[in-house]
C-alpha cells in the first residue's frame, strides 16, 4: 500500500507543568488519504486539539516535547526546522480554529489579512493578491465579497467570520485543512451552513480535512473515517459506518448513547457514563477507561493494544473484551445504542 | 388548604404555577439620549405570553440573541420588565418591591450555565449551598449543616464535600453543586439557563438524568432554557421556540418535534446534525441562508420573513398572531406548515 498523504505514527506530546509531566497525546497513529475527511472525536482534555496543533508543529516550546513521527508525502515534520515548517504551514496544510474572533486580527481589514498571508508565501503584487482574496471570500459564501473585504472582523457575524477564516486557510491552496471545532461556537443554523461549505470544498477541490470535534452529529455529517480519543489515546478507529453502526469500545457505546436526539422515540433516560475522565497528571495503569467501564475485568489492569479484534481490517479498538463476549449492542426502544445494560 | 384552592381543585384545570402575559424587556442603547434618536434600543423580549403548569418542564429554545436568557431573568425579576405581567401562584410579581419579593424568591430558584463563574471561589461548598437557607432564615447551626449535606447527597455528591472549595471539583460536579444550591430552599420552580451546555456529552447526560430524577422525586417545575434541541427534547413536556424576542411556536414536545408548524422550527430541526450517518444522508436538507437580523432593527411583520422559504408579501406587512392549530399547539405564522 502506498503511503497516505499524511501519516501520523506514534505521536507523543508531553508538557512539563508545575505539577509534573502531562502526556496529552500518547502514541497516536493514523493516516489521511488525499481528498479524505478524518474526524478525531472526543471530550475536553482527551488530546484531540493538541494532536491537531502538533501536526502543524504548533506545540513546540521549552515546556513541550513532541515524539513520534508526522510525515507529509514522506517528509518528516516532527523536529523539522522553522523554514521547512513555514513552507508547509498555510501552503500545504492550513488550520481553522474554534473561535474566529480571537483568530482574526481585530485592527486589520479582513481582505488585508488574507493579502498579507498570500504575499508572505507568494511573490505577487498587492492588487493581484486582493483579487485573489475577494475571489476566495466569494467562494466561501461571503456576500458582496468585494465590499466585505474592506470590513473589519467586528463587522462580521460569527458565521461570516468563520467563513473568512476558511477563506484565509484556503488562500494558498493547501491539500489539507485541519479544522479544530470549527462550528462549536456557532448557532445550529449557521453550523449547518459551515458544514455544507466544508463538504463542498472537500468534494469540489479534493481538499483533505482533519476535523476535530466533540459533536458526533457533526462527525456523522461529514467524516469518511473516525478516530475516537480518550485520555490521550485513540481507543477506536474505523470507517464512519464501522464506528457508528458496529462500535467496539465501551467508551464509544457510551458516547453514542449519551447524545440526546431530535428524532426517533425519546428514551426515558439517556445512557450515561458514570464518573469523569482521569487526570493525565497521574493516569491510571492499564486501560484508561476501566474506572468508568461497566465491563471492566482483571485483564483491564494491563493496557490493551489498538488492533483489529474482529475480522482483519482497519476497524481497530483498544479493549480486552473478546469480540464474542462483548455484550450484544442491544437496540434500545429508541434505536439508541446503549452500554449493553438495561436503561430502566 | 384554602377554600379558593379547594374550589379550583374541583374544576378540571388546576391554576398554572406561573402565568406570563405580554411580557416585554427593552434595553436602551448605552449613551442613548443627547445625540441619538429616541428609538434604536434592543427589544430582547417583545410581548411574550405563556403558562407554566405545576410539575411540568417547559423547554425554551432559540439561537443566541433570541432573548431566551433575558426572558428567564425577567421571569424571576432579576431584570425589571418593561411591560407585561408575571403571575406566580396568583401573585403579581412585577409590581412588588425587593422586600416583598424576597420571601417569594425562596420558591423560585435558578441554575446557571457556567459552573465556573457561578460559584464563589472563596466560599466553601457548605457556605455556597447553605447561603439560600440562611438568607431565608430556614435553618441554622447544625440543622443547616445537615440539610446542606442531605442536599449534596441528593444531587449525587458526598456529604464530605461540605468544607471543600469549588476549584477542587470538575465541571460536572460544580454543576451538581449549583443544582444543590437551587434545591436547598425547597423551591417549586427552577429556571435552568443552559445548565448543560458547558459540559461534555457524557457529563451532560448525567446532569440531564439527575434533573429528571429530582423532578420525579420532588415534583419540581422546570423552565429549561437551552439552544441544544436534542437536550431540550429529552427533558421537556412542552416546548417554546423563540425568534428575535417572540415565541413563534409553543406546544407539546412530541408534536413540535415531529410535526412543526412554524417554518423556523422546521429549519432549526433540520439543521441539527444527527449522530446517525444513514439517517443524516436520507434527510431532506434546506439549510437556512443568512444570519438572524439585528435585534435593534427587527424586520417588519413576521420577524422571520427575511430568512423564510415560504414568505410572501403579507409576511413583511402584518405580524402573525399566535394561533392554536392543534390542541395545545400554537404557532405565529401566515403560512403554517401541514395545513
Amino acid at each position: 500500500m502506498s503511503e497516505p498523504l499524511l501519516s501520523v505514527d506514534e505521536l507523543e506530546v508531553t508538557f512539563r507543568t508545575e505539577d509534573g509531566a502531562v502526556r496529552a497525546v500518547d502514541r497516536v497513529s493514523f493516516g489521511l488519504e488525499r481528498g479524505e475527511v478524518v474526524s478525531i472525536v472526543g471530550e475536553s482534555g482527551c488530546g484531540k486539539s493538541v494532536t491537531a496543533m502538533s501536526l502543524m508543529g504548533l506545540t513546540e516550546g521549552p515546556n513541550a516535547s513532541v515524539g513520534g513521527s508526522v510525515r507529509l508525502d514522506g517528509q518528516e515534520l516532527v523536529g523539522a526546522d522553522g523554514e521547512t515548517l513555514r513552507a508547509v504551514r498555510g501552503d500545504r496544510m492550513a488550520m481553522v480554529f474554534q473561535n474566529p474572533m480571537t483568530s482574526l486580527n481585530p485592527v486589520h481589514r479582513i481582505g488585508n489579512q488574507i493579502v498579507e498571508q498570500i504575499r508572505a508565501h507568494r511573490d505577487v503584487g498587492k492588487r493581484e493578491a486582493m483579487d485573489r482574496a475577494v475571489e476566495l471570500l466569494d467562494a466561501v459564501g461571503v456576500p458582496d465579497a468585494e465590499e466585505r473585504a474592506r470590513s473589519y472582523p467586528h463587522e462580521f457575524s460569527g458565521g461570516m467570520r468563520q467563513r473568512a477564516m476558511i477563506a484565509m486557510a484556503l488562500s494558498l491552496d493547501p491539500e489539507i485543512l485541519i479544522a479544530d471545532e470549527p462550528t462549536t461556537a456557532l448557532d445550529v443554523t449557521i453550523q449547518a451552513q459551515i458544514i455544507e461549505l466544508l463538504r463542498k470544498l472537500n468534494r469540489e477541490r479534493g481538499l483533505a480535512v482533519i476535523l476535530i470535534t466533540h459533536d458526533l452529529g457533526v462527525v456523522a455529517e461529514i467524516a469518511d473515517r473516525v478516530a475516537v480519543m480518550y485520555a490521550g489515546r485513540i481507543v477506536e478507529t474505523g470507517s464512519l459506518d464501522e464506528v457508528f453502526y458496529d462500535p467496539r469500545h465501551p467508551y464509544t457505546w457510551g458516547l453514542l448513547g449519551s447524545v440526546p436526539r431530535v428524532g426517533g422515540e425519546r428514551p426515558r433516560r439517556l445512557a450515561q457514563i458514570e464518573g469523569q475522565p482521569p487526570s493525565l497528571l497521574n493516569p491510571p495503569s492499564g486501560c484508561r477507561f476501566r474506572a468508568r467501564c461497566p465491563h471492566a475485568f482483571n485483564m483491564c489492569e494491563s493496557e490493551p493494544e489498538l488492533i483489529a479484534r474482529g475480522e482483519p481490517g482497519d476497524h481497530l479498538d483498544r479493549c480486552w473484551l473478546e469480540i464474542a463476549e462483548r455484550p450484544v449492542l442491544r437496540e434500545l426502544p429508541s434505536g439508541q445504542i446503549g452500554l449493553g445494560v438495561p436503561t430502566s | 388548604m384554602t377554600t379558593v384552592a379547594r374550589q379550583e381543585q374541583a374544576s378540571a384545570e388546576p391554576p398554572p404555577l406561573l402565568e406570563v402575559k405580554d411580557l416585554a424587556k427593552h434595553f436602551s442603547k448605552p449613551g442613548a439620549g443627547l445625540f441619538s434618536r429616541s428609538d434604536g434600543g434592543v427589544r430582547a423580549v417583545d410581548g411574550v405570553s405563556f403558562e407554566l403548569r405545576e410539575g411540568e418542564t417547559l423547554g425554551l429554545v432559540g439561537e443566541s440573541g433570541c432573548g431566551k436568557s433575558t426572558l428567564a431573568r425577567v421571569l424571576l425579576q432579576l431584570l425589571k420588565p418593561t411591560a407585561g405581567s408575571v403571575c406566580f401562584r396568583g401573585t403579581e410579581l412585577t409590581s412588588l418591591g425587593t422586600r416583598k419579593l424576597r420571601p417569594l424568591r425562596r420558591d423560585m430558584q435558578m441554575i446557571f450555565q457556567d459552573p465556573y463563574a457561578s460559584l464563589n471561589p472563596r466560599k466553601r461548598i457548605g457556605q455556597i449551598v447553605g447561603q439560600p437557607l440562611k438568607i431565608h432564615g430556614l435553618a441554622e447551626g447544625s440543622e443547616l449543616k445537615s440539610r446542606v449535606q442531605d442536599t449534596l447527597e441528593r444531587v449525587g455528591l458526598s456529604a464530605d464535600y461540605y468544607s471543600r472549595f469549588p476549584h477542587e471539583f470538575s465541571g460536572g460536579q460544580r454543576q451538581r453543586i449549583g443544582i444543590a444550591r437551587a434545591l436547598a430552599p425547597e423551591p417549586s420552580l427552577i429556571v435552568a439557563d443552559e445548565p448543560v451546555s458547558a459540559l461534555d456529552v457524557s457529563i451532560q447526560a448525567q446532569i440531564v438524568n439527575l434533573m429528571a430524577d429530582l423532578q420525579g422525586e420532588l415534583g419540581l417545575t422546570y423552565l429549561f432554557v437551552a439552544h441544544d434541541l436534542g437536550v431540550v427534547r429529552q427533558v421537556s413536556d412542552r416546548i417554546a421556540v423563540m425568534y428575535m424576542g417572540k415565541i413563534v411556536e409553543l406546544g407539546p414536545s412530541e408534536s413540535v418535534y415531529s410535526r412543526p408548524i412554524h417554518p423556523y422550527t422546521e429549519s432549526l430541526l433540520a439543521a441539527v446534525p444527527i449522530p446517525d450517518p444513514h439517517l443524516n444522508a436520507e434527510r431532506e436538507r434546506r439549510p437556512l441562508s443568512g444570519d438572524p437580523p439585528s435585534p435593534s432593527d427587527p424586520p417588519s411583520g413576521c420577524r422571520f420573513h427575511t430568512r423564510c422559504p415560504h414568505a410572501t408579501d403579507v409576511c413583511s406587512e402584518a405580524e402573525p398572531p399566535l394561533v392554536e392549530y392543534r390542541p395545545g399547539h400554537f404557532a405565529a405564522c401566515h403560512h403554517p406548515l401541514g395545513s
